[in-house]
C-alpha cells in the first residue's frame, strides 16, 4: 500500500483560499521532483476541486500528502466537504454537466489529469474526493 | 480594490496579467476590459497570460466572456503566450477558449489582430 511521508491539512473556506492552496500544493510536487507538466496538471485538478468544494458546499477541509508506493513517489490531495452531496455522481462526472451554470469540467476533467482517482458522497452528509498524481505518472 | 490595468495602444486594449489572479481581480478584468471596448470602440483586445501558471475551468470561462463580448462589440481577442504546459493541461481538462485567438506572444498576436481587422475591413458589406 501506500507510505505517507509527509502530510499537511489547510481549510477552505473562501475565494481567497484558492490562490495560497494552489501554491501550498505546488511546494510539495516541487519538494518530489515533479515535472512541471505534472505539476500544472495536478494543481488545475485541485484547484477544480477546491473550487467545487467553496461553490457547492461552503468550503471544506483538504489534505495534501507525499505518498510513496515501492519507488514511485506522489502526492496524494483529499477533499472533505459537509456539503449537500451529490445525489448521481456518474452524472456529476459527465463532460458537461452542471447543476451552478457552468462548463461541468471540474470532475471528469480533475479525473483526467489525475492517476488514480476518487469521489465518494452522500446526500445530506457531504463529498470526499481523493486525488494521486504520480511523480512519473 | 486591485485592478489589472489596460493599455490602449490605437485600436487595441492591451493586457499582461502579471500574476496567478484572485478570482475576484479576474471578475473586475472582465467588466473593465468589456466597459474599455464600449468607450473607446476598440477593435482588438490582446492578453497576455505569459505569466499564468495555471489556467482552471473558471479564468477558462472568464477569457471565453471576454472574447464573446467583446466580439458583440465587433472587437477581436487574442490571448498570446501562454505556457506549454498551459496547454497540454488545458487540452486533457477539455476546456476550449471559444471565441478567442490565441499566439505564441505580443508581437504575432498584434499582427493576427490587425490582420482580422484588415479583413474585416475590406469586405464590402454595405452598399
Ligand atoms: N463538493 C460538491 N458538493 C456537492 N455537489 C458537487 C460538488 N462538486 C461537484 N458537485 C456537483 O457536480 C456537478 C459537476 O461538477 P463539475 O465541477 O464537473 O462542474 P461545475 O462545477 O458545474 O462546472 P465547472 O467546474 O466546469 O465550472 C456540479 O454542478 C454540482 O452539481
Ligand atoms: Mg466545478
Amino acid at each position: 500500500m501506500y507510505i505517507v511521508l509527509n502530510k499537511d491539512r489547510m481549510v477552505i473556506e473562501k475565494e481567497q483560499d484558492v490562490v495560497p492552496y494552489r501554491n501550498r500544493v505546488k511546494e510539495f510536487a516541487v519538494k518530489i521532483g515533479m515535472s512541471l507538466v505534472n505539476q500544472t496538471k495536478l494543481i488545475t485538478a485541485a484547484s477544480e476541486l477546491v473550487r467545487n468544494m467553496l461553490k457547492y458546499a461552503n468550503g471544506g477541509v483538504t489534505t495534501i500528502e507525499v505518498i510513496s508506493k515501492g519507488r514511485e513517489n506522489g502526492i496524494r490531495l483529499i477533499f472533505e466537504d459537509k456539503g449537500p452531496g451529490i445525489a448521481d455522481i456518474k452524472l456529476a462526472m459527465k463532460d458537461g454537466f452542471s447543476t451552478g451554470k457552468s462548463l461541468g469540467l471540474g470532475l471528469p476533467g480533475a479525473k483526467r489529469l489525475s492517476s488514480e482517482f476518487d469521489i465518494k458522497s452522500t446526500v445530506g452528509k457531504g463529498t470526499t474526493v481523493t486525488l494521486i498524481k504520480w511523480k512519473n505518472g | 480594490m486591485d485592478r489589472i490595468p489596460i493599455l490602449r495602444m490605437g485600436n487595441f486594449l492591451l493586457v499582461t496579467i502579471q500574476v496567478d489572479l484572485y478570482d475576484r481581480l479576474a471578475q473586475n478584468l472582465e467588466s473593465d476590459l468589456v466597459q474599455m471596448v464600449s468607450k473607446t470602440g476598440a477593435r482588438g483586445v490582446l492578453i497576455d497570460i505569459s505569466a499564468l501558471s495555471i489556467v482552471d475551468s473558471f479564468m477558462g470561462r472568464i477569457i471565453g466572456n471576454i472574447g464573446s463580448v467583446s466580439k458583440i462589440m465587433d472587437a477581436e481577442t487574442v490571448v498570446v503566450g501562454m505556457q506549454p504546459a498551459v496547454a497540454i493541461t488545458l487540452i486533457e481538462l477539455g476546456l476550449e477558449l471559444k471565441g478567442v485567438h490565441t499566439a505564441l506572444n505580443v508581437e504575432r498576436g498584434m499582427q493576427l489582430l490587425k490582420e482580422k481587422i484588415l479583413i474585416e475591413e475590406s469586405e464590402p458589406d454595405e452598399e
